[in-house]
């Protein structure tokens, strides 16, 4: 659910990253917020466990620039990967105006990306969103990795809508641009398909 | 499943001037308003030093949590959460079911003047965002005024990240 400001000319959006444990969401996070211009973006909040695993969501601001005189603005979520942490994904999904899967390519995580997707399907369905109608990006994480699943099976398994996918090394940054820019576009056209119906 | 919140200057005064009225009134260091999906909406008082972007996310964060644990044990929502603090202590309460209210104060104030008067800013604060759906819907339906976003062009978009 956007924000649209008149009075300060500003809009608000919230992307939320998902995918299973240890797929990488934060470390997409991290390089964002490594490499974007201080002024440009916010602090980046962790709530993590001791042992670095997202606990409640990373939130990260950033300002991308002027749309007909608004300003604006995104608001990157990633919601904790692990199974058990599911109470707390459900709300963080609130009000989300788009989505990036982040998909863990190794061979041995695939019945993990499944299974995470279908969760994302059925918690956005409570919400009162529909997967297959939501702004979504695929990423590919992890192609690095010596046993990764070859991307047009990880299409087959996960990309039913034919939505952008992209290959990516979250901590080299490889891809991690890329899908920010894709999802960014998706929702703005999303908004400008609210505005114009 | 919520509309797509919108604000206008006019609604936007009516808001923040309440929200001004409560610092004064209650002595507050400061007090916020957000949205439930953790947009800052407007603030006033001491602002200065406080990263208010993130204090909008996390308080969201903190209601909805809070939210989760009252649908376990039967309850609707909470309506208010107090953080009490050695200086400073934040009060959080749920305006209308859609906008929280935060305030932040220290010994100057005390809880319960800062209940007191938040009760009567909330019930403001829910008339005005009343109107602010009426208004919405009534756009919705094409009466309104023409959104700034049916004109986007994809030349707008990608200039973005140019």
């Amino acid at each position: 659910m956007s924000f649209i400001n008149y009075s300060s000319r500003e809009i608000n959006c919230k992307i939320v990253y998902y995918g299973p444990g240890l797929c990488g969401k934060t470390t997409n996070l991290q390089f964002i917020y490594r490499k974007t211009n201080p002024q440009a973006r916010g602090k980046m909040i962790s709530l993590a466990t001791e042992t670095d695993r997202t606990l409640f969501f990373d939130f990260l601001p950033l300002s991308l620039g002027d749309i007909r005189g608004f300003k604006t603005r995104f608001h990157l979520y990633t919601v904790p990967g692990q199974v058990f942490y599911d109470a707390s994904r459900k709300l963080i999904l609130k009000g989300v105006d788009g989505v990036v899967f982040v998909a863990d390519s190794q061979v041995e995580r695939m019945e993990a990306n499944i299974e995470s997707f279908e969760n994302l399907r059925l918690n956005l369905k409570e919400q009162g969103y529909d997967l297959d109608a939501l702004p979504l990006v695929l990423q590919w994480n992890k192609r690095d990795l010596p046993n990764v699943v070859p991307t047009d099976e990880m299409e087959k398994a996960l990309n039913h809508r034919s939505v952008p996918s992209f290959e990516a090394v979250a901590p080299e940054g490889i891809g991690v641009f890329e899908t920010l820019k894709a999802i960014a576009k998706l929702v703005l056209i999303e908004l400008r398909k609210g505005a114009s119906a | 499943m919520l509309p797509n919140l919108v604000m206008y200057e006019e609604e936007f005064k009516l808001v923040t001037e309440v929200v001004t009225r409560l610092v004064s009134n209650t002595n507050a260091k400061v007090v916020f308003l957000v949205d439930k999906n953790g947009q800052l909406i407007t603030s006033s008082g001491m602002t200065e030093g406080i990263d208010t972007t993130s204090l909008a996310s996390l308080t969201a964060g903190n209601i909805a949590a809070t939210g989760g644990l009252a649908k376990l044990i039967g309850e609707k929502e909470f309506t208010i959460l107090f953080h009490e603090g050695e200086k400073d202590n934040i009060h959080i309460s749920i305006v209308g079911h859609r906008v929280i209210l935060v305030v932040i104060f220290d010994e100057r104030s005390s809880l319960g003047l800062v209940r007191l008067r938040v009760k009567k800013s909330a019930a403001e604060l829910e008339q005005i965002f009343g109107e602010i759906d009426e208004k919405s819907e009534g756009e919705r339906a094409g009466l309104g005024v023409d959104s700034p976003f049916a004109e986007i062009t994809d030349d707008d978009i990608e200039n973005l990240f140019s």
